[in-house]
């Protein structure tokens, strides 16, 4: 029997450690994924995990301990955030090269500097070419949800890659929500038991990990990891449509939402697909037919799934939580990504660009109600004035649609 | 570790190496910019090698070489000419000599005897 509970997102992760109950945990705290080292401890403390909790004095050493841990055979989390996560750099490599499937949370925060301890995309997008499968999360359900899926996608044998599990930073990992959280030995029997590849501690069968892989091996190493890395969509498929018949909640590359007959479209990751529902809905009512796709899996990236998603629209606006300096127009990472998606796959629709909430910045409903307006126009005209808009900061208003908000008044009181 | 032509398909996971004491297939000799020459014969101004196997003990590539405890000469295939063996001899017997001296016609690459 599954219960609900009051959790926020931190602790939504923690309880999915709890039941997959690795051999390993290695980690540091950093703000905001902090609550879950700390409450992962507690359960160490209570004995209720059989997990050896290494706490390290650095996040490179964390990832370091973790590589041990999982290239000794062990089953490996740990969890992170911004800075965190970049101290971890060259480890991340070295995890996905080594073929470790590490499952680690990263609660979404602004790198610094100058210094700031919230929610955007930055941390994880900069380790985008790390050779991590990124999974995003909406809501603590699905950061519990992709926690556990996580296990199965990175330890099924046609990937074996380590994966991030992403939620926003305070606004889900501290906000509380109330979580459905499965039965311990249902989800015991859903993660299975882990069979690692070749375990240093198997001393019968000695290996060597990481030897000198020069000019004669290291390109076809490379491409093994790239087959991984191809495998993983259509396992992350599978994985997401068992653990639907399990518990009843089918997971997929993205979620489509109210696209069937939708003339325009927006692209937006992680908890801020919540606020543009809900600013769609009043649009809705109102006669316009916007439409909304939720990134949830980026590494792999779904280029082909994304724009055939989008293939009924006239228009797309991706909303970023990233900045990408000196890339095309200093656009976003999604945005980059899914323009080149586009020519390859011949989708052949204006996609515009808003990078918003860098640094925690508020993201507003009247905002989003504003992109879907410029995206209405765009639609009609086939132009736009940008390809990327700074969305929310001060400044560049001049740049904001200046068209009349249809959002009830309470609302534009707040926009 | 997998011999030069194994296809990407065909490597074990996460590039480790699945066979013990392979190194020895790898050769290092072509690392080398100077090669250890023993000196086998006493002359008036050198002393020849006693055999007393302290460069086979120091040798970090075990590149000395010795059959049934008699040092029988240097590896060439291993050894990447460190000069750890010239610092530990007893008698010096050893000298570095600079590669290109082995080299007949450098574009051809044939050795003369050393």
């Amino acid at each position: 029997m599954s219960k609900f509970m009051a959790l926020d997102g931190n602790s939504a992760v923690a309880e999915a450690m709890r039941q997959i109950n690795p051999d390993v945990v290695a980690a540091y705290p950093i703000t905001p994924s902090t609550a879950i080292p700390q409450a992962f401890a507690q359960y160490m403390a209570d004995g209720v995990v059989d997990t050896e909790f290494v706490p390290v004095e650095s996040e490179h050493s964390a990832m370091s301990a973790c590589i041990g841990a999982a290239a000794a055979g062990g089953r490996v989390m740990t969890a992170t955030s911004a800075n965190g996560l970049a101290l971890m750099w060259e480890m991340l490599y070295i995890a996905a090269s080594y073929r470790l499937p590490i499952v680690m949370a990263d609660v979404n925060r602004a790198l610094s500097g100058p210094i700031n301890i919230h929610c955007d995309h930055s941390d994880s997008m900069g380790a985008r070419d790390a050779g991590w499968i990124h999974l995003f999360s909406e809501n603590a359900q699905e950061a519990y949800e992709n926690t556990l899926q996580a296990v199965r996608i990175g330890e099924h044998e046609d990937v074996r890659l380590p994966v991030m599990v992403m939620q926003d930073g305070f606004i889900t990992s501290h906000t509380m929500e109330r979580v459905e959280i499965y039965d311990d030995a249902d989800v015991r029997t859903f993660i299975g038991e882990y069979k690692p590849y070749y375990p240093l501690l198997d001393v019968d069968h000695p290996v060597t990990y990481g030897p000198l892989d020069l000019t004669d091996y290291y390109f076809e190493h490379k491409r093994a990891q790239i087959e991984g890395m191809r495998h993983a969509t259509q396992v992350i498929l599978e994985v997401g449509a068992e653990f639907g018949r399990r518990f009843g909640r089918t997971y997929s590359l993205f979620d489509a939402y109210r696209m069937d007959d939708a003339d325009v479209a927006i692209v937006v990751s992680s908890s801020t697909a919540g606020t543009a529902r809900y600013a769609m809905d009043v649009l809705r009512a109102e006669g316009v037919r916007a439409g909304l796709v939720k990134p949830r899996v980026f590494r792999p990236f779904p280029a082909q799934e994304l724009c055939d998603a989008l293939r009924s629209v006239k228009a797309v606006a991706v909303m970023d939580r990233a900045v990408s300096f000196g890339a095309m127009d200093n656009g976003g990472p999604l945005w980059l990504e899914l323009l080149a998606a586009a020519q390859l796959h011949k989708l052949n629709i204006p996609i515009v660009d808003y990078v918003f909430g860098l640094g925690g910045r508020e993201i507003k409903p009247s905002q989003i109600e504003s992109v879907y307006r410029d995206l209405t126009v765009i639609a009609e005209t086939g132009e736009f004035m940008q390809p990327v808009t700074y969305l929310g900061v001060r400044g560049e208003e001049d740049y904001q649609s200046a068209a009349p908000s249809l959002l009830p008044a309470r609302e534009k009181g707040r926009g | 570790m997998s011999d030069i032509g194994t296809r990407w398909q065909d490597l074990p996971l996460g590039g480790v190496i699945l066979e013990a004491g392979n190194s020895a297939r790898y050769l290092t000799g072509g690392w080398r910019a100077f090669r250890p020459v023993i000196n086998w014969v006493k002359t008036p101004t050198a002393k020849a090698c006693t055999k007393c196997l302290t460069c086979w003990l120091y040798c970090p590539e075990s590149a000395m070489l010795a059959v049934e405890g008699e040092f029988t000469g240097v590896d060439l295939d291993h050894c990447k000419g460190c000069g750890i063996c010239v610092e530990v001899c007893p008698v010096k017997c050893i000298t570095m000599i600079e590669e290109s001296q082995f080299v007949e016609d450098p574009l051809q690459g044939a050795e003369v005897a050393a």
